[in-house]
Parts: structure tokens; C-alpha cells; sequence
């Protein structure tokens, strides 16, 4: 396997009385897209706040190896309405940015015609755009994405996501994000982790959807459970490898319409 | 007369240049309840300069900068709400001040001076204290701009991008502290925390950009003090609350006049 970036050991979190989280162990790898799905209150974004360092791990330890570089891109942005900040301004806060990286990247997520807009004018997918942008500009090996397409209907989820997929293969960066919908991330996914406190099941995403433990969580595909409350009306259908499959055109990261 | 006149003017344009663009990261961080307490608080510095018979300015700097110390251990603890904290010390504090003022049978002390502000009796030390703590929070606001502002618009991202973020949370109190301490004399404890809002809430209306918006509320502030004592020359009214008045009025035309906002 490829380099390591980063690890989580034995990491278990308690508030309180309550046990968040218990004996979850993980490594990150350069180049690999893991994708962490579960349900609400399972523990997700606790998890990836642990290896940010945002939160301190009761008991167990992360592992951050030396080279690794994260961008994070938190699951959403709320500036107060009261700091005036154009987008251009935002991505300069970047620590140690190059002013002159932020146009490109601007044109790599696709709103460089947003440059000098107030960031607080943006619609939902474009928001999710700049948090990319502000990520890719650390300069990570490693990409963090708490929930990168909340917000954003469909057909600009399936953009994004074929988006951070681009990404992923130019920076050859280890991408490790939460999502809700494992259909639409299949495609894009090496290794699926379902949490629900602990790692319930690991590994392909083909493997994951026939895991009991995630059939239990998720419910079953096809079948009409009273557990699917996560399955939700597709405009689209999907193809043997999961790839999606719109009638007349495939969207992919390079289109540049927009849809809001 | 005109020298008093000139004084309390260069005094009061030095508070208000800084007190500005401190007080715009006072609003979008919403502190404005830290800054009350703070200021309340400064009386009893007061008080304990009396008492220990140390310099004023230097006491209540202390007592400020303690207490923003003592407020950010607090907050980490989460016992309580942090507003229900911040009011519990802000009228303790102030409560404790005036007690303790009580006190002093055998100093005068202009009470009306501490709480509403008497620009007219800023002396020649007063203007070393007020450029000399300006400097010095005018520099470091400069130099931590970028991290001040990344730690104000998201303090995770910028804690994963590697700024020192609980180092520069404290800065940023303490910048707050020290304005506060030096602008004591101006406004008077009670109306403080007006002079770092009410100018950089104006601002907001004509600025695009944080710069733009600091920049522009050091300049509102200082035409207030500039009106303010014109008012109190003409009018015989007193400065502290002349001064905020002013700021209040820029702020009313600022929100009131069609200002054209290109987005």
C-alpha cells in the first residue's frame, strides 16, 4: 500500500456519561478515498475532529505523520453578517498562503467568475466550492470533508463529487470524508467505514452494502424497508459500477453549468 | 482654554483611532458584552489605585488585563453560560468598584468623571498613556491582522491551518483590555464599549472589506470626539456623552441615507 498519512489507534470518546465513540482504528493512505457514512449522533464528524485535533481523544491516539498536510472543509460556513469578506479575501487567511495561487484554484472548483463576491451571497454549492478552494490552498496530502455536498440538490452533488474525484487523482492527496448517501459516492469510494459508535463494517463499497450490519443501519438496496429513511427521490439512474447515468448528458467536474 | 481644548481633542482622536478598528472585531466576534464587563470592571481599578496609591492608569490596566485573564480560565470551564458569567462580573465588579470608592473618605474622587468620562480633564500623562497604549495596540493589530481575522471568521479552519489559535484569542482580549483601560478617561466606564461599537457598526454600512471596515471605524470615531467636543464647547454639555451621542447620530445617517451598496 502507499505512504501512510495518518492514523487513529484505539480511539475511544466519552462526554460525559455518554460513550461517543469506542475502539475505532483507521489509517489513511495517500491516494485513497475513504468515506465514513452513519447514521446521525454515530459519530462522524466527532471521529474527524479527533484527527483534526479539534477534539482530544479520551482514550486511544492519532498518528500524524510527518508530511502530512490537511485541508479541511467543514460541513458548513457561517460568517456573521456583520465582517464584510469577499471570497477573494476569505482565501487569503489561508496561514502562509501564496496570493497568487488563489485565482487557479478558484478555476479548479470552478467559481473564478466569484472571485470578489461577498461570501456571504453565495447559494449552497457554491459555498461548498469555496470551502474546497480554501482547503486545496494548505496545500494538503490529506483532504478532510465533513458532509462536502450538504446543501446542494442533486445533480450539483454528483458535480462535486466527480469534482473532489479530479482532485484526488492531480494531487494524488488521501481524501477521507462523511457522507450520507453511499450510492452516490460508490463510484468515487475505495474503502466505505460504516460508524455507529463503533466501526460496524469495513472495506469495498460492493462489501459494505451486503454487510448485514450495514443492511441494519441503512436497509437493505431495492428493498422498500421502513428503515431506508435515508433513501431519497434520484433524477438519475446508475450504471453496474455505480457511476451515474443522467438521459442525454453526464455530468462530470469539468461542465460548467450551474444549477441553483 | 484652548490648550484644555487641544488636549482633550489629541486625546481623544488617539482613543478613538484605535478604539475603532478594535471595535470591529468586538462586533464580529459579538464581545461587546466582554468589553461592558471589562469596563466595569475598571472602576474598581480606580478604587485599588486609590487604596495601594499607585498611578491610576497603571492600576486599571492591571485590573483589566487581569480580569480578561481571569474571564478566558473561566470560559473554559464552562460552568456557566458565558453571558450569564460576563453579567454576574460586569455589575460585581462595578458594584465592588463603587463600594470600595466609598471608602476613600480622604480622596475627592469625581465619581461622575470615572463613569460618564471627562474629556476636558485629560492631563499631559494622560497623553503619554493614551499614544503610548495605542501604539502598542495599533502595532500588534497590524501584525496579527491575518491570524486575528482567520481566528474571526473560522477559528477551526484556522486551528487546522496551523494558527496558534488559543495564543491569539487571548491577544485579542487583551488588545481589548488595554484599549479599554486607556479609553476609560474619555467616555467613562459605562459608555466605553459605544466607542469601539457604535463606530465600527457604521462602518459596516460602507465598507466591502474587513480592512476598509476597521479603517473607517478609527475615522468615525475620531470625527465623534471631534463633534462631541464641539457640542460640549457650544453647548456646555458633558464630553463623554457628547462624544457618543455623535457616534450615534453618524450611525443613524449612515443607515437611514440610501447608501448605495455595490454587493
Amino acid at each position: 500500500m502507499s505512504t501512510r498519512l495518518a492514523e487513529l489507534q484505539d480511539i475511544g470518546i466519552r462526554f460525559g456519561e455518554r460513550q461517543l465513540l469506542s475502539n475505532i482504528n483507521m489509517t489513511l493512505h495517500q491516494g485513497e478515498i475513504v468515506t465514513l457514512i452513519g447514521p446521525n449522533g454515530s459519530g462522524k464528524s466527532t471521529l474527524i475532529r479527533t484527527l483534526l485535533g479539534l477534539q482530544e481523544p479520551t482514550t486511544g491516539k492519532v498518528v500524524r505523520h510527518d508530511h502530512l498536510r490537511i485541508g479541511y472543509m467543514p460541513q458548513k460556513l457561517h460568517i456573521d453578517p456583520t465582517l464584510p469578506l469577499t471570497v477573494k479575501h476569505f482565501l487569503g487567511l489561508v496561514r502562509g498562503v501564496n496570493k497568487k495561487d488563489i485565482r487557479p484554484t478558484l478555476n479548479k472548483v470552478g467559481i473564478p467568475h466569484l472571485e470578489n463576491s461577498q461570501v456571504h451571497v453565495l447559494s449552497g454549492g457554491e459555498t461548498q466550492r469555496l470551502l474546497l478552494a480554501r482547503a486545496l490552498l494548505n496545500r494538503p496530502n490529506l483532504l478532510v470533508l465533513d458532509e462536502p455536498v450538504q446543501g446542494v440538490d442533486v445533480s450539483g452533488q454528483v458535480e462535486l463529487y466527480n469534482l473532489i474525484d479530479v482532485i484526488r487523482k492531480e494531487l494524488n492527496c488521501g481524501v477521507l470524508m462523511i457522507s450520507h448517501d453511499l450510492h452516490l459516492v460508490m463510484a468515487q469510494t475505495d474503502t466505505v467505514v460504516c460508524i455507529n459508535q463503533h466501526v460496524c463494517c469495513s472495506g469495498s463499497p460492493q462489501h459494505v452494502k451486503g454487510h448485514p450490519a450495514y443492511q441494519a443501519l441503512f436497509g437493505i438496496p431495492g428493498a422498500d424497508s421502513s428503515l431506508a429513511i435515508y433513501a431519497h427521490n434520484h433524477n438519475h439512474v446508475h450504471d453496474d459500477s455505480g457511476e451515474v447515468v443522467e438521459e442525454g448528458h453526464v455530468h462530470t467536474a469539468s461542465c460548467q453549468h450551474h444549477t441553483h | 482654554m484652548l490648550e484644555l481644548l487641544m488636549r482633550a481633542l489629541i486625546g481623544g482622536i488617539g482613543v478613538a483611532a484605535v478604539a475603532g478598528p478594535l471595535g470591529a472585531f468586538v462586533v464580529w466576534r459579538r464581545m461587546a458584552y466582554f468589553g461592558d464587563t471589562l469596563a466595569h470592571s475598571a472602576l474598581l481599578g480606580v478604587a485599588l489605585g486609590f487604596l495601594l496609591d499607585i498611578n491610576l492608569n497603571f492600576a486599571i490596566v492591571v485590573l483589566c488585563v487581569g480580569l480578561a485573564l481571569v474571564l478566558v480560565a473561566l470560559q473554559k470551564k464552562h460552568i456557566i453560560a458565558t453571558d450569564t458569567l460576563l453579567g454576574i462580573l460586569a455589575h460585581s465588579a462595578l458594584s465592588l468598584g463603587l463600594v470600595a470608592v466609598s471608602f476613600l473618605d480622604n480622596v475627592r474622587i469625581d465619581l461622575m468623571a470615572y463613569l460618564f468620562g471627562d474629556l476636558l480633564a485629560i492631563s499631559q500623562t494622560d497623553l503619554y498613556w493614551i499614544y503610548g497604549g495605542g501604539l502598542l495596540v495599533m502595532s500588534l493589530l497590524v501584525t496579527f491582522w491575518r491570524p486575528l481575522l482567520a481566528l474571526t471568521v473560522n477559528e477551526e479552519l484556522a486551528k487546522v491551518e496551523g494558527y496558534p489559535v488559543e495564543a491569539i484569542r487571548l491577544l485579542l482580549m487583551l488588545l481589548v483590555a488595554v484599549v479599554i483601560a486607556v479609553a476609560m478617561k474619555i467616555v467613562g466606564v459605562l459608555l466605553i464599549t459605544s466607542l469601539m461599537i457604535i463606530p465600527a457598526a457604521t462602518s459596516r454600512k460602507l465598507s466591502q472589506t474587513p480592512v476598509q471596515m476597521a479603517s473607517m471605524a478609527g475615522v468615525l470615531g475620531c470625527l465623534s470626539v471631534c463633534g462631541g467636543l464641539w457640542a460640549s464647547y457650544h453647548w456646555d454639555t458633558p464630553t463623554g456623552p457628547s462624544v457618543v451621542v455623535c457616534a450615534a447620530l453618524l450611525f443613524l445617517i449612515a443607515y437611514t441615507l440610501p447608501i448605495r451598496k455595490t454587493a
